[in-house]
């Protein structure tokens, strides 16, 4: 038996989530005492390959000729490679593509599937893995029952490692199945974080008063590198845009710094940000129930902490 | 246009998470209880707008006891036309989209919608995995669908963008943000609800792959560490020495 990783190109190459995944995957075949495999497709170069092997992959299966956006066809892909290599642990990162594909192989294979798993599996008394539920206010204790299982890595939840290994590549042939969707488009957004993977983030709530006032809230997030992001009323009134609005409705993040500016912390908004490792909270009242969750707070009208901030952060950085 | 919709039944996003017997069970007491968000005002709601641009109808099914009934009644008071309970305690993922699967296997839906997730468990896996057991195309995380000559446009946020995606003939998409807006039932629909069908039907037999074991309430924060508004750089300071994260 193996450990198998799906590793899920985004144009030619690997973010950090699929290391992450990489990674994850060497550290429960060493536990279970075997070998870790990886599965990708597309044009990939060698020296994106490379980094699967880089980061705990001994072989790395690859069928070149896919080019799909279909989780039917790669759900097939990933079954074939995991019979080429007798895997009974299939991983893969719970991101767009993952939450597709991870169900799909999940009922192909009637391999138990926990989504979202924020640390590795336990194997005593049974196949146990921890994740976040109830929007991050909670975590469960998930049992693997089957033989076969599958798991999908919630993002930031362990570094990548670079352990200095090298894979194997063995080209992997199969009847993959028609293509069924089709991309008609992909429209990027230029210059802009993406939130899901940022690894710090600058949030702004109906505190501001109104759009015209993001711009010192732009200026600190590309100071420190962050994404930017919104409270949900924020996105509603059409201050920002809709894939800004973090929470229980809106998209969940765990970044490593998350900044809450005139965001008063209502508990929708907590759940889905509550993951962040620090959160620093910029407030006028006192009272506002987000302090109750950050780490730092500064009580303050944000129109002059947050210039004061940005000064302060430029003095830092030299 | 024969549309079914997945409705799953969630605590209240106001409630305060507990547990008992042990912190194997989600303490439901004084919990009030809602659609799935995500199921209620994207996924159900699109799909009302869709029939009734097109014609045809909207079937909703649920996985669960009678407990579930008050929520599917409100499904019907929004204007789905017809509801389906199968009858058996929504156990783990892999068992309840059997339960769906097994449904709507030979019922010719053009489209099945969900919610991308249900705000208790987190899943995300119910879409997919009916999606498989079906042999459907598989959209996660729409936030746009339109449905012109036979074709289903969609719309879906990636990483730093938004993707446009084409899908022939039947299949599965769950709902994000961005697909409809929510609707609130009026007096007419609460009335109408009451005598549209609600079949409540036995379960088929399936093993469950997955069980929770237990729960962990997160260990409680520290206490904040207010910083004086004028000294900006003593802020700076803590978060490159102390909390390392600039
Ligand atoms: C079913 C449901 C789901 C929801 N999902 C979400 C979700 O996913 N995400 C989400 O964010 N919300 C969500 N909400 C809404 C949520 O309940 C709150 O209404 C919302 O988060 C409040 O946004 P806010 O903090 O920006 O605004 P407000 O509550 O208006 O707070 C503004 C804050 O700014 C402070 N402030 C004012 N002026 C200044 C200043 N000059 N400097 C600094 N601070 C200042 C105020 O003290 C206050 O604390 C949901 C609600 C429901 C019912
Ligand atoms: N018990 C259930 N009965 C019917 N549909 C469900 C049930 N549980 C979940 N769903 C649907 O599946 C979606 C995803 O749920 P999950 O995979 O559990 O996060 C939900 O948004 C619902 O549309």
């Amino acid at each position: 038996m193996s450990v198998l990783v799906f590793s899920n190109p985004n144009e030619g190459s690997f973010a950090k989530s699929a290391l992450e995944a990489c990674t994850y995957g060497a550290k429960v075949a060493k536990a279970l005492g075997t070998d870790c495999h990886a599965v990708t497709y597309g044009q990939v170069s060698d020296a994106e390959i490379a980094k699967l092997g880089a980061h705990g992959a001994t072989v790395v299966h690859k069928a070149g000729s896919l080019e799909t956006p279909d989780s039917g066809q790669l759900s097939k892909l990933i079954a074939t490679a995991a019979a080429a290599c007798n895997a009974d642990v299939i991983l893969c990162s719970h991101d767009l593509t993952g939450k597709a594909v991870a169900p799909r192989l999940s009922a192909r294979l009637k391999a138990g599937l926990v989504t979202g798993a924020n640390a590795l599996p336990t194997t005593d008394g049974g196949f146990k893995v921890n994740k976040p539920v109830f929007s991050g206010k909670a975590f469960a204790t998930e049992v693997i029952t089957s033989a076969k299982k599958v798991i999908s890595l919630m993002p930031n939840s362990i570094p990548p490692e670079n352990t200095g290994g090298t894979a194997q590549v063995q080209e992997l042939a199969g009847d993959f199945g028609a293509k069924k969707v089709t991309v008609k488009e992909t429209k990027k957004r230029t210059g802009t974080i993406s939130l899901p993977d940022a690894e710090k983030v600058v949030s702004a709530g109906r505190g501001l008063k109104g759009p015209e006032n993001w711009g010192m809230i732009e200026e600190l997030a590309s100071l420190l590198g962050a994404a930017t992001a919104c409270s949900r009323p924020v996105a509603d009134i059409g201050w920002r845009p809709h894939h800004e609005h973090v929470g229980q409705t809106g998209v969940a993040i765990r970044p490593n710094l998350y900044f809450a500016i005139g965001i008063s912390g209502a508990i929708q908004h907590l759940a889905g940000v509550n993951g962040s490792k620090v959160i620093v909270v910029i407030n006028t009242d006192p009272e506002a129930p987000f302090f109750k969750a950050a780490d730092y707070g500064v009580v303050g009208d944000a129109f002059q902490v947050v210039p004061k901030l940005t000064e302060a952060l430029k003095a830092f950085k030299g | 246009m024969k549309i079914l919709v997945c409705l799953s039944k969630v605590p209240d996003t106001t409630t305060r998470i507990a547990f008992i017997d042990n912190n194997t069970k989600f303490d439901e007491k004084d919990v009030q209880f809602i659609i799935n968000p995500y199921d209620e005002w994207y996924a159900l709601v699109r799909g009302l707008e869709l029939k009734e641009a097109n014609t045809g109808t909207v079937t909703t099914i649920t996985v669960g006891g009678a407990d579930t009934d008050p929520i599917i009644r409100k499904a019907l008071a929004i204007g789905a036309d017809d509801a389906v309970r199968i009858d058996s305690p929504a156990s783990d993922a892999y068992s309840t989209a059997f339960q769906i699967a097994e449904y709507a296997k030979d019922k010719a839906f053009d489209m099945i919608l969900l919610g991308k997730e249900t705000i208790d468990y987190n899943g995300s896996q119910i879409g997919g995995m009916v999606a498989e057991m079906l042999d459907l195309p598989f959209i996660s995380l729409a936030s746009k669908l339109d449905i012109a000559g036979g074709k289903a446009t969609i719309e879906c946020d990636i990483p730093g963008g938004t993707q446009v995606l084409e899908v022939e003939g039947a299949f599965v998409l769950s709902a994000a943000k961005g697909m409809a807006e929510q609707r609130i039932p009026n007096m007419r629909g609460i009335m109408a609800a009451r005598s549209k069908p609600l079949n409540v039907i036995p379960a088929v037999a399936v093993e469950p792959l997955t069980k929770t074991e237990s729960y962990q309430l997160p260990p409680a924060k520290a206490g904040v560490k207010l910083v004086d508004p004028d000294n900006m750089a003593e802020l700076v300071r803590l978060l490159h020495e102390e909390a390392k994260a600039i």
